[in-house]
């Protein structure tokens, strides 16, 4: 309640415009599917069961509308929810502490990635992923550098931005970003930005 | 020496006959005579007033009232059963259920098949027992009593003897120390036989049944699952009242305070807001960690292994996580081995010197087995865990253990098993 009048605010601030703001998961499908906005922003707990009802009721907006950005927030994050959350998905998702919210503009920014298809995860999931050491699959091959820049490209940074926290030069980060394409064999043509995040996330989760 | 804790082992006992069991045993089957009638005449006057109230129906009313003097049978005869088995007649009832009035408790009372079987024993207190008893321990204490009195009696008047006629002192006491020892001895065995059997009977009519034990077991075991339970769901109100409650107030303040940094300029009123802003960033954080200790979100969404993977990934040391549990277990199982994993993980982490850690879980018939095992140098002290103590208590309440094997130099390692059920 609390949560929601505050974020219609820093939204509307900004200049976006808030179609609904529900209290359940029922409504919020209910909404989405006569009105479909380009984002939603959604708890993982609702009403009534207080469980993880914003979650499915994320992926069941990402089954009928793939084109609408889902921004999850949480009170709490852990690698175990990215599973259930990345498991169809090809980009414009989003999973953040609720905590994030207050850095507005950092939060709006990570808004407009889900909203243009990117994706964008909580660094605190990022540092539990990379804790997890786990040496198979592609990702074996990447650098530690390399999958340092690629857990900050998870973050939903841009190069410029990559650069700034590795203290490198942007062209450096575009290196690595390039030796990371080449390693996970992705093809020109396709978001290989997302892609390799995913494949990232995918592996890791 | 130690006392016999029945009326058998005492007569098997060498100083029986020196012993205070066959005064006992006289005192059991005497005291059986009064209580035997006044059970029979309660009972007799009680079917005669049904029967001379049956048209009018407090008379039907009466008779479903018997039990409960089963009941109050019952009280008294476990009572007086103590004379010959010291350790008593444990009651056969089932504890009654709080908050039941009186009406209630005696309807329950009335039901228990025990009150039947209570008032079964009346009857045949009231019928044979007290009758047999009077005729064996009446009959030889006349005849102890006479042959004591013999030299009394023989010095005025003259006593038959079958073939014999005792008519002077002497011959009174010549009796009395050739017969009375033999009359004492066959007396007293006897006497012993004839109470033990009684008690035997009250034991096997008034006491619990196997049955009756189990379920008290099974009441006990419930009893305590359900304290168990009741902490489960404690701290599941309290994680929820957090997260719900104070976590989104203090991210409704974060919020408001990143506006307000967006609006002021910069200076010192700014520098405070920002610092504000991290500080209750802290606190949520802070308050993370500590519902995270209560009662784990991912435990309850997603289960055990995402949430013992999500401990395995914050510990400090490399922890390698092999689980097989093909679905959702019950509730409190999951948290018992959650936190056994946690709180061992910490352990190893605080004490062990360790460079690896391996978690694993399996089902071994109907059994979850988790285990934790470190290569530090071992020899850890099973007294130390604290936190390990509380577990104990805790898979104990769910018919599970908790081994600990740490030889010096290593390997230390930490196995908990506890049903997958709860209900047996």
């Amino acid at each position: 309640m609390l949560l929601r009048e505050g974020l219609a605010s820093i939204l509307d601030r900004a200049g976006h415009e808030v179609r609904d703001a529900v209290g359940d998961a029922d409504t919020l499908l209910a909404v989405v599917r006569k009105d479909p906005p380009d984002v939603v922003i959604t708890d993982v707990r609702m009403p009534p069961g207080h469980s993880d009802e914003g979650l499915r009721a994320a992926a069941a907006i990402r089954a009928e509308l793939p084109s609408i950005g889902i921004l999850v927030l949480s009170q709490y994050v852990a690698d175990a929810y990215l599973s259930s959350l990345l498991e169809t998905t090809t980009g414009g998702i989003g999973y953040l502490l609720k905590d994030r919210v207050g850095h507005v503009t950092e939060f709006l920014a990570s808004l407009d990635r889900v909203a243009e298809g990117g994706t964008v995860v909580d660094p605190e999931v990022v540092r539990q992923l990379l804790a997890r050491r786990r040496d198979d699959g592609p990702l074996a091959a990447l650098t530690p550098r390399e999958l340092e820049v690629l857990a900050l490209m998870a973050e939903g940074r841009v190069n410029a931005s990559i650069a700034e926290q590795l203290v490198v030069s942007e062209a450096a980060v575009r290196k690595h970003v390039g030796n990371i394409f080449a390693k996970l064999h992705l093809e020109d043509g396709l978001d290989r930005r997302v892609s390799a995040v995913l494949t990232y996330l995918r592996r890791q989760a | 020496m130690q006392e016999p804790n029945s009326a058998w082992a005492a007569l098997a006992m060498p100083r029986y006959l020196v012993s205070s069991w066959p005064w006992r045993s006289y005192a059991y089957l005497l005291s059986s005579v009064p209580i035997g009638l006044l059970t029979i005449v309660v009972l007799i006057a009680g079917v005669a007033v049904s029967a001379v109230l049956s048209p009018i129906v407090i008379g039907v009313l009466l008779l479903t009232a018997f039990p409960l003097f089963g009941v109050v049978i019952g009280i008294v005869e476990r009572q007086r059963a103590r004379l010959v088995l010291p350790t008593g007649i444990r009651s056969p009832h089932a504890a009654m259920p709080a908050g039941m009035n009186r009406r209630e408790r005696l309807k329950f009372r009335r039901r228990e098949q025990a009150s039947l079987r209570a008032l079964g024993y009346g009857v045949l207190l009231g019928t044979f027992v007290w009758f047999f008893s009077a005729a064996t321990a009446g009959l030889s204490a006349v005849i102890l009593g006479i042959t004591l009195l013999a030299p009394l009696i023989a010095t005025d008047d003259t006593m038959g003897m079958g073939p014999w006629v005792l008519d002077t002192t002497g011959e009174g006491f010549l009796f009395l120390v050739t017969f009375g020892p033999c009359f004492y001895v066959v007396s007293s065995y006897l006497i012993g036989v004839v109470a033990a059997a009684q008690a035997s009977l009250a034991k096997a009519l008034l006491g619990p049944r196997e049955d009756e034990l189990r379920r008290n077991v099974a009441e006990l075991r419930r009893s305590r699952l359900d304290l168990v339970d009741a902490f489960e769901t404690e701290r599941a109100r309290i994680e929820r009242h957090l997260h719900d409650g104070v976590q989104q107030r203090l991210v409704g303040l974060t919020m408001t305070l990143g506006l307000a940094e967006l609006d002021l300029p910069e200076g010192e009123s700014k520098r405070l807001v920002v610092k504000a802003h991290g500080e209750a960033e802290a606190a949520l954080a802070d308050l993370r960690e500590a519902v995270r200790g209560i009662h784990p979100r991912v435990l309850v969404d997603l289960g055990l292994e995402a949430a013992v993977r999500e401990v395995a990934d914050r510990s400090p040391l490399p922890v390698a996580v092999q689980m097989a549990l093909p679905n959702r277990l019950p509730p409190p199982i999951e948290a018992a081995a959650y936190f056994f994993v946690s709180e061992a993980l910490g352990n190893v982490a605080k004490h062990a010197n360790a460079k690896s850690c391996h978690v694993q879980a399996w089902i071994n018939r109907d059994r979850l087995v988790v285990t934790v095992t470190d290569d530090g140098t071992g020899g850890a002290d099973p007294a130390n865990g604290t936190g390990l103590t509380g577990l104990v208590t805790r898979l104990d309440a769910l018919g599970g253990t908790l081994d600990l094997s740490s030889p010096p130099g290593g390997p230390t390692r930490l196995r908990m098993e506890s049903p997958c059920r709860l209900d047996d």
